[in-house]
């Protein structure tokens, strides 16, 4: 089940200023912007992170401050620059990760890893043994999508997930996440224009801790002011 | 003859495992519990960094009056050789910890790991080879400073040394340094083949 995300008059001395902000549940919403303008701080008070120095974050009308935080990350993907995959542990053990912790057992585990690997593009049977090392930088941020998403969860968080990948593997992993997106609220931070108007429906841009723009993607590129224009050329439409 | 060196081995292996085996049973908790509170940390590491600056046998020499655990005898250079034993390890301990890298970190944060499963599932496995590397270091040093324990009536391979330099009999001295530093090198390969083996 999606959750909507509510931030509510959100400072976070001294990056974010008074951030009033509602995303509701099953939207997929960039946050755009150049870097140190808060975005992934943003992102990282979502699953809490970042605590918020004053004001409130509200997941599915519970505010943070009064949840268990642990269960809530437990139901929140978390796909970031460079995959963060444990080195240590084979590809299926980094996939099982959160069902294991959620404590479901190996039956529902395994058929569940193998349908996400399938549509990864990265079949279990192949990958499921070896370690993150042996894999290509695509490989393993796919690994970090199956992960991420494996157990369902309602909220997806990510963080310039194809930040470090070649133009081509980058457009190949847009598409792949593309196709798995529903059912889930995502917020996608990146300072790359072209992949926030593929993978979003909706854009926030943010410039010195504050929000400068929130529109539909389709309106986006038409918006006049100055620092949207800069994006808008440096993204090479 | 043979029967002197194969006990006094024994001994000498029997001082180094317990008290090694003390150091890390206190090392590696006090290593973790520094790589958790920066200034505390570092205080902490100074004080087993100043231990290990003592002189050994001075180390012995301030021990022996201490009571409970001072005095002459085995007990002693075992407790000397615990205090020696404990900087490697927490210091290896805390740098292994250190080590992890931020984002791996960040990731298990953010997929709902409890602290404690952090550092049994992330942060130990991890660091690893580091601890393996600061265990031995304290080992093989172990085995060196406890030839000096037969001083203070510790037992072990030092006393064929020291027995051999007070008579001048050459074999004496050799049938004590030869198998200590056989033990040395032996503990060194298999450690050094352990920790390579935890590597990823």
């Amino acid at each position: 089940m999606a959750a909507s995300v509510d931030f509510r008059s959100v400072s976070v001395a001294p990056i974010l200023h008074d951030i009033d902000l509602r995303i509701g549940a099953g939207e997929a919403v960039a946050f755009v912007g150049r870097s140190g303008a808060g975005k992934t701080t943003m992102l990282r008070l979502v699953n809490g992170l970042v605590k918020p120095t004053r004001g409130d974050v509200v997941v599915d009308n519970t505010s943070l401050a009064s949840t268990d935080l642990i269960a809530l990350r437990r139901h929140t993907g978390y796909i970031i620059q460079g995959s963060g995959l444990f080195p240590h542990r084979t590809v299926y053990q980094n996939i099982s990760t959160v069902p294991r912790l959620l404590g479901w057992p190996d039956s529902k585990t395994r058929p569940a890893a193998e349908a996400m690997m399938a549509k990864l593009d990265l079949p279990l049977a192949k990958f499921g043994d070896r370690y993150p090392r042996s894999l290509s930088g695509g490989e393993q941020q796919r690994v970090g999508i199956a992960r991420a998403m494996i157990a369902g969860p309602s909220i997806l968080l990510c963080d310039e997930p194809f930040g470090a990948l070649d133009p081509i593997v980058r457009r190949d992993l847009q598409d792949a996440f593309i196709a798995l997106r529903s059912g889930v609220t995502i917020i996608f931070v990146t300072h790359d224009l072209s992949e926030a108007l593929r993978v979003a429906a909706r854009i926030v841009l943010f410039d010195g801790g504050r929000v400068i723009i929130d529109c539909p993607a389709s309106q986006f590129t038409s918006q006049p002011l100055p620092l949207v224009q800069r994006f808008v050329e440096a993204a090479n439409l | 003859m043979i029967g002197d060196i194969l006990r006094a081995t024994g001994q000498h292996v029997v001082i180094v495992a317990v008290s090694v085996g003390i150091a890390i049973a206190i090392g590696i908790p006090l290593g973790i519990w520094c790589a958790r509170r920066a200034r505390a940390g570092r205080f902490m590491l100074r004080v087993v960094d100043a231990i290990q600056t003592i002189p050994s046998l001075a180390l012995f020499g301030l021990l022996i009056p201490v009571p409970f655990i001072g005095g002459i005898g085995m007990r002693t250079a075992i407790v000397a050789l615990i205090l020696y034993s404990l900087l490697p390890i927490v210091r290896n301990t805390l740098t292994g910890i250190r080590g992890v890298d931020p984002i791996v970190l960040d990731a298990g944060v953010a997929m709902g790991l409890t602290d404690s499963q952090l550092l049994r599932e992330v942060e130990l496995p991890l660091a690893m080879p580091v601890i393996v590397a600061g265990i031995r270091i304290a080992t093989v040093v172990g085995i060196g400073v406890a030839t000096i324990a037969a001083a203070i009536g510790g037992g072990g391979l030092g006393t064929l040394i020291f027995r051999g330099v007070a008579m001048v009999d050459t074999r004496l001295m050799l049938a004590g340094a030869v198998p200590a530093a056989i033990l040395a090198l032996i503990a060194d390969v298999v450690l050094s083949f352990v920790e390579k083996r935890m590597r990823i």
